[in-house]
Formats: structure tokens, C-alpha cells, sequence
């Protein structure tokens, strides 16, 4: 603990003030693909899909080309793999999803052995590092932040029909399959983006609990996403002035303030009443 | 008001009076014959029925006429046009389906209202949002199937019944040229079964509107039905006019049980 109390004089200094700004575009994209994670219940498909990108970072620094290019191809070459597998039924998806995972964990800890001398660079994408991300990452997060919300507010019908009723989009002549795999392409890119400051192993957990908070809390899609950008943003800069103050990792300390959210979201939720649906039998 | 196209459009410019037209159709899931060497059409305004036990291949007849399913063999002609792998999407625009009552997430982010509004947007396209007049047309259609009290309710919190009616409004809002039915009073009570028939039986005779009716039930069919096809095996078993196929003997050759038909829809049909 610095005991810095409530003097805030360190956001004079440039690394604090592109934390915060890493936060505010990160806990907004994030947030905003959570949405569609969560709606269409595929969280083990985007804990596959930040996996992929993670292996892709490394097997970049293994080979000393731009970490950031080879998470990109890495977590859209697995969106592309999984999405066609899990629709086709060959495969439950859980099996095939799983599969993927376990060679992307695979692939990681391979690049990661492989790699000479020190290992600082990688174990930073493990746990990401907010604190040291540079004006590049910043612009980077900025344009996918901007690019996203740019495509919701014109996709925003399509993708409302696709994420809550895929069937019947596509039964009412919506490009259903194109959108979805939009969906799962701008996961891919928005975990991308944010593996500098957030880290692979925790990008994660920014995506699906803000989401899921929102969940508990509204059944409109419009508040949902709005919920979602708010605690996502919360949870950034709470956890960026945690780890500022305790002196504690920031990507753990963003992930664990995201948790709490979404415990103090589905215990206050107006939704609890609605349970064990599975279950229960249809009414006429 | 109108909500369905009382013409089915002739997309190649033809005068023809076949909206759906199917020849030699096969299809097969992991080496089982789904679908095996079927041939029918059905004429515009016709109420056309299929009916036959689990298994017989009416949903993937059904999947196949409005392009969801693929076509492995054989031949399908759609409001004038052939069926394939281009035209499919922009086909479905003019086709209004219902399935079965589904099982949804009561969390989802979804009112009665947006979902059937869902059914307005493939034809009304990318980069387009829906009109005021729009929202009002499937508020009146909300109310003609008798839900408008439910518009803001969200999706998941509806009764089966209730789905269904959200699902025919749907369908409805779409302004179809051809409405597909495939058991749309699967696993709902009676009481909701017969409300849904109603509904079915009054649009048909409101709109004159292409319909395809699917049904292992043949309680759930609707009085309206001017045609029938018995279906077993993936192929077409018996068809004919619902007075020549809904008896007894017929009935227990095709289900392979005994069939007595039910006291309710006896007078209708014999």
C-alpha cells in the first residue's frame, strides 16, 4: 500500500493516463462482445477464442514478428475452425470446442518452452500489464473500440434477431451465418486488442463478467449493452486504482473487481425469480 | 389491413399457378434416407397438409422448401424460381415459418414486440432501421392474434401457447407468400392447441394464403386442409383429399397401430 489516499497527483504522469484510457477502450469492447457471448451462451466458445489469441502472441515472440499479428490470425483461425465444427453437429460442440482449447493451451506452453533467453514479454501477455501499455496499443484499442461500435449501431437489428433468435433470423432471410461469424471474428479482434493491457489469461474474464452482470439486471438488449460498457469501464479504472493503491498486478486486480460486480449484480438481480426453467414443464 | 399477399408473386415473369413445386427429392442425414423420392406441388391459396409418424421426413421436406435444408437430389421450384444455393436467402424473405415451440432463455434480452418485429427485417434489409408504420403493423398484428397485452413482456416469459401466437405474428408481419407450419401445437396443452388451430384456420380464410401444414397429430389439423399427404419413411405413402385418407384403415396401415379417429374432428372430416 503507497498510501497515496486520495491524492491524484499521479494522473499527471503519462503511463497512469494511458492505463485509464487503455481501461475506458478495453472495458467498452470488451463489454460490447460480452454482450454477444453471453446472449448466445458460447462463453466456452470465447474462452477458446482468447486461448488462440494468447498462443498466436507468443508463437510471435517465439519467431520475432509482432505479437499482436499472430493472436489476431491465431483467434480468427480458431473462430473459423469452431464456428463451422459446432454447426455442423458432427461434433458436440462442447468436444470440438474443447479439443481446440486444449491445443491452443497446447501450442502456448510450446512457443513459451521453445523461447530463448528471459521471459519477461510473454509472461507480460500472460497477465497483460496495463501500466505499461504504449501510445501504439492505445490507438490500436481505440480504432476496434470505434470500428465495433460503429458496426452494433449499424448491424444493431441483424445482430439483436442473430444473437437472441439465430433460426429464425435465418428464416426470415437475414445473412444469419455471416453475422454470426462477424460476431465471433470482432471476439477474436477485440481480444486482440486488449491482450497488452489486459493479459491472455484474464482478457477473458472482462469479456463475459461485465456481460453476464448486465444480464441479471435488464431485458432490454439496449440497456444491456449500456450496463455492460458501464461496469466494464468500472471495473478497469476500479481495478487500475486497486492495483495502484494495494500495489497488486493490474490485470488481476481488473478481473476480481469485474467478479465482485457480477456477484452484487445476480444477487440484487430482478431476474432471480426466474429459475429452474430447464426443468420446468411448457404451459399451454 | 393486410398482412399476407393474397398472390403468389411469379418471379420469372410466367403465369403459373404452382407455388411450390418439388420433383425427385432425396436427401439423407449420415446414410439414412431422410427424404426419399418425393414429388408434389401445391397451388397458390391451397391449404395442403402433411401428415405421418415421427421419423417420416416432414420437417426436412419443410427445411428444404424454404432453403434451410440443401438439396442433394432432385428438384424444387419456390414462387416460380429454382431452388439453390443463391436464391435461397432472398426466397425465405417471401416464406413465413413457424417450428415448434422451443425452449428459451426467460433471460433473454428480447420484448413480444422486437421478436415479431424480427420477421420484418429481411425484407426490409441491411442499413435500414423499421419504420413507425412498421411497429404499428405488428401492434395490430399482436392484437389479431390476441396478445397485445403481452407486447413488452419479454419473449421467454410466455406460455407455449403464447409463443406460438408470438411466432405466427412473426411470421405474419412478414407479409409471406407462403406460410410453412411444421407442428406449430407440438408440446402445448389442448386447450392452447385448439386456440392455435383457430388462429391457423381463420388467417387461411382470411388471406386465401399458401399453406403447408405439418403435423404427426391428426388432432392438430386444421379443418382448413383442402389437401393431405400421408408420409412414411421419407416417402409419400398415400395422398389424396383429407375425406379419402383420414380413416381408420388408412390411418393404422400408416401409423402401424391401431387408429380410431378422434370423437372431435370425426364430423369434420367423414
Amino acid at each position: 500500500m503507497t498510501g497515496a489516499g486520495m491524492d491524484f497527483s499521479v494522473f499527471q504522469y503519462h503511463f497512469m493516463q494511458n492505463a485509464v484510457l487503455a481501461g475506458l477502450f478495453g472495458g467498452i469492447t470488451c463489454s460490447v462482445v460480452g454482450v454477444f457471448v453471453v446472449t448466445m451462451h458460447l462463453s466456452f466458445i470465447g474462452v477458446c477464442i482468447a486461448h488462440a489469441a494468447f498462443a498466436g502472441a507468443l508463437l510471435g515472440l517465439w519467431l520475432g514478428f509482432n505479437p499482436l499479428i499472430g493472436a489476431l490470425l491465431f483467434s480468427l483461425g480458431s473462430a473459423a475452425i469452431i464456428g463451422p465444427v459446432a454447426d455442423r453437429g458432427e461434433l458436440n460442440p462442447d468436444t470440438s470446442i474443447g479439443i481446440v482449447f486444449s491445443l491452443m493451451l497446447g501450442l502456448a506452453f510450446l512457443f513459451m518452452g521453445l523461447m530463448p533467453g528471459a521471459r519477461t514479454e510473454a509472461l507480460n501477455l500472460f497477465w497483460g500489464s496495463i501500466l505499461t501499455v504504449t501510445q501504439q496499443d492505445i490507438i490500436f484499442l481505440a480504432v476496434i473500440t470505434g470500428v465495433i461500435g460503429g458496426l452494433v449501431a449499424i448491424f444493431y437489428k441483424e445482430i439483436q434477431a442473430v444473437i437472441c433468435h439465430r433460426d429464425v433470423a435465418l428464416a426470415v432471410g437475414i445473412p444469419a451465418t455471416i453475422v454470426f461469424y462477424g460476431l465471433l471474428f470482432s471476439t477474436g479482434v477485440t481480444i486482440t486488442a486488449s491482450l497488452q493491457s489486459i493479459g491472455g489469461l484474464l482478457i477473458y474474464s472482462l469479456i463475459l463478467n461485465p456481460a453476464a452482470a448486465a444480464y441479471q439486471l435488464t431485458y432490454s438488449l439496449k440497456r444491456m449493452l449500456l450496463i455492460a460498457v458501464a461496469f466494464g469501464i468500472i471495473s478497469c479504472w476500479v481495478g487500475l486504482a486497486a492495483s495502484y493503491l494495494l500495489d497488486i498486478p493490474s490485470g488481476a486486480a481488473i478481473v476480481i473487481t469485474s467478479a465482485i460486480i457480477f456477484g452484487l449484480a445476480t444477487a440484487f438481480s430482478p431476474k432471480r425469480k426466474v429459475k429452474g426453467w430447464q426443468q420446468a414443464p411448457l404451459r399451454g | 389491413m393486410k398482412y399476407m399477399s393474397t398472390s403468389a408473386t411469379d418471379r420469372s415473369g410466367k403465369a403459373q399457378d404452382a407455388v411450390i413445386e418439388v420433383k425427385d427429392l432425396r436427401k439423407s442425414f449420415n446414410g439414412i434416407q431422410a427424404v426419399d423420392g418425393i414429388s408434389f406441388r401445391v397451388d397458390k391459396g391451397e391449404s395442403f397438409g402433411i401428415l405421418g409418424p415421427n421419423g417420416a421426413g416432414k420437417t426436412t421436406l419443410l427445411t428444404v422448401i424454404n432453403g434451410l435444408g440443401k438439396l442433394v437430389h432432385g428438384k424444387a421450384w419456390v414462387l416460380g424460381s429454382q431452388l439453390n444455393k443463391t436464391n435461397s436467402g432472398s426466397l425465405r424473405k417471401h416464406i413465413g415459418y413457424v417450428a415448434q415451440v422451443e425452449r428459451i432463455d426467460p433471460k433473454l434480452p428480447i420484448s413480444v414486440r422486437e421478436t415479431v418485429m424480427v420477421g420484418c427485417y429481411g425484407r426490409l434489409g441491411l442499413f435500414r432501421r423499421p419504420t413507425q408504420a412498421q411497429w404499428r403493423t405488428v401492434d395490430e398484428v399482436l392484437e389479431m392474434v390476441g396478445i397485445a397485452h403481452l407486447t413488452q413482456r419479454p419473449i421467454g416469459h410466455l406460455s407455449g401457447g403464447e409463443y406460438q401466437r408470438a411466432a405466427i405474428a412473426r411470421a405474419l408481419v412478414q407479409q409471406p407468400d407462403i406460410f410453412l407450419l411444421d407442428e406449430p401445437t407440438a408440446s402445448i396443452d389442448r386447450k392452447a392447441q385448439r386456440e392455435i388451430l383457430s388462429l391457423i384456420q381463420l388467417i387461411h380464410k382470411e388471406y386465401h394464403t399458401t399453406t403447408l401444414f405439418v403435423t404427426h397429430d391428426l388432432r392438430t389439423l386444421p379443418s382448413t386442409c383442402q389437401r393431405l399427404i400421408l408420409m412414411k419413411d421419407g416417402k409419400i405413402w398415400q395422398q389424396g383429399s383429407p375425406e379419402s385418407m383420414l380413416r381408420e384403415e388408412v390411418l393404422t396401415q400408416l401409423y402401424g397401430a391401431p387408429i380410431s379417429m378422434p370423437t372431435e374432428i370425426a364430423p369434420v372430416w367423414t
